[in-house]
């Protein structure tokens, strides 16, 4: 039986090389995640899909030791910049302590099991890892 | 004084901190109550009232009303994260700049005591496990925690973080130097919520919210109100001579939101808005950060405060480190800021702290600061900001007489 993967956001692409898309503003090119109404930058209202590298560097970082009921601590939250588009994620494959987390460390993108829901369906997360 | 100048009548806070006894109306009322009584005017003589309480259920300026004055004046309820106040007293200044009125009522009010912490989680999307995907991003589950961090120290922490990233020199002991200095300006604040004195090393061993803010630098949670009576230049001049002398002039209201800049929908970009507004407030107040006698400025946590050294001009681009470390905005230092102990010390009962810091400036413009009295304070800058966002400057001056 294969198990049906869906991702944790409709903006990571999975499959063989898992990578995230965004809507990029055909005008301008300013570049967005989420389902859009217009550009936030110019008014324009017509987009196209854009693959982002999977490649980057820690922008902005911080350890969270305290959280909302129910999310699991303590996690690395990072801003990465993808060759110039900015991503937020969480930092994977390492301890999340002051001394192993670096401003302007490179990292790159990585897919995980979120687990199997009641329908034999998997969802699939990402993160990013250091590179 | 120019007839379309806009003046602080009048103005409160309440003393900021736990009162398991009082409501928001009985917190609000008290405030107003006592900035018409610092005014000498009373509920008669507003022509507008503008009221904010940003976890309230709406209607609170009618709620206040309804226990301080009921005289159908038009009510403008607000609400603008932690700019609400600094909104609510831009929205009474812009009725008397309208010409409809020539007196106004500011008020904000929040019961925050023992909320703990705000931002990020949310609900599970269904009871039953199953990934089906919804929303504007196409999430199947809750992604606070998954991807990235919502929580405000967690957002703030990434703040100071990437200004670090850009300059250099962000340190965790530098961010907790900064609220080493603002818990020492608080000793003097018998209003502040913690008036307790706190060394480095406490500082940095507390507990550890999101680094590198520990729970000391991150912004109190208590409950306040603050209320400001706002006049024309017009009316003032009819009024009283000791009415006219304790009179601060608002020379800059501004309030901004953020333009687009690349990454503000990823991480909220509270600078270029915040950059924005200064230099609009320093060009309609006709002075410029060296003529500051004192700043209040939103240090929701540590490492909010750096960067707005920058963003409000007060340093160099990207000196904000050297500027703090320099000692320039301890209360003895050539920029004093937050001398009332700031968000980390005083509290932040969020509707109520933008008209509070603007209290604090008149207070010192006033020459009525007592021992945390800035000597010979003419100018202040008041800012606030909502993540969201929204960010409210005021420069004020001395009266001339």
């Amino acid at each position: 039986m294969t198990v049906t993967q869906v991702p944790l956001v409709d903006y990571l692409v999975l499959g063989d090389s898992p990578h995230l898309t965004a809507n990029e503003c055909t005008a301008c090119g300013a570049r967005f995640f989420d389902r859009r109404n217009a550009c936030a930058s110019c008014f324009a209202t017509d987009f196209k899909k854009v693959k982002i590298a999977t490649d980057g560097v820690v922008r902005s970082f911080t350890i969270v030791t305290f959280a909302a009921p129910g999310v699991p601590v303590p996690f690395a939250a990072v801003i990465v910049d993808c060759g110039g588009t900015s991503v937020r994620a969480n930092l994977v494959n390492v301890e999340p302590t002051p001394e192993t987390v670096t401003l302007g460390m490179k990292v790159r993108l990585a897919t995980y099991s979120l687990g199997t829901d009641d329908n034999g369906t998997e969802a699939i997360g990402f993160g990013f890892e250091p590179a | 004084m120019a007839s379309d100048d806009i003046y602080i009548l009048g103005i409160n806070m309440t003393k900021f901190g736990k009162y398991p006894d009082k409501d928001t109306v009985d917190l609000a009322a008290e405030a107003v109550i006592a900035a018409l009584a610092d005014g000498g005017v009373t509920m008669r003589d507003m022509g507008v009232l503008a009221a904010g309480c940003l976890m309230g259920q709406g209607g609170i300026g009618q709620q206040i009303q309804k226990q301080v004055g009921q005289t159908g004046i038009p009510v403008y309820n607000v609400s603008n994260a932690c700019a609400t106040g600094a909104t609510a007293l831009r929205t009474a200044i812009m009725a008397i700049k309208a010409g409809e009125c020539d007196m106004g009522l500011a008020v904000g009010v929040e019961k925050l005591a023992g909320v703990g912490l705000l931002g990020g989680g949310g609900s599970p999307k269904s009871k039953s496990k199953e990934w089906t995907p919804s929303g504007r991003f196409g999430s199947v589950t809750n992604t606070d925690g998954l991807l990235g961090t919502a929580t405000m120290p967690g957002t703030f922490a990434q703040v100071g973080m990437e200004y670090g990233h850009k300059y250099g020199g962000a340190t965790f002991e530098l961010f907790a130097k900064i609220s080493e200095k603002n818990h020492a300006h608080s000793t003097l604040n018998p209003l502040a919520a913690y008036t307790k004195r706190m060394s480095l090393e406490e500082i940095m061993n507390d507990i550890m919210i999101s680094y590198p803010n520990t729970r000391p630098m991150c912004s109190a949670n208590c409950d306040g109100a603050a209320a400001a009576v706002v006049v024309s230049g017009a009316k003032l001049r009819t009024l009283s001579k000791e009415q006219q002398r304790r009179a601060i002039k608002v020379s800059a209201s501004i309030l901004t939101s953020d333009p687009y800049q690349e990454a503000c929908q990823v991480l909220p970009d509270v600078n270029t808005l915040t950059r924005i507004a200064a230099k609009q407030a320093y060009e309609q107040a006709g002075v410029s950060p060296s003529d500051l006698d004192l700043v209040e400025l939103h240090d929701c946590f540590a490492t909010a405060e750096l960067v707005h050294y920058d963003n409000l001009m007060l340093c160099e681009e990207g000196g904000a480190v050297d500027f703090f470390n320099s000692g320039a905005t301890w209360r003895d230092g050539s920029t004093p800021v937050n001398v009332s102990g700031g968000l980390e010390s005083k509290g932040h009962p969020i509707a109520a702290t933008g008209i509070a810091n603007i209290w604090e400036v008149c207070h010192h413009l006033r020459g009525e600061a007592g021992p945390r009295q800035i000597e010979g304070a003419k100018v202040g800058m008041a800012h606030v900001i909502g993540l969201g966002s929204a960010c409210g400057i005021h420069i004020l001056e001395k009266s001339a007489l």
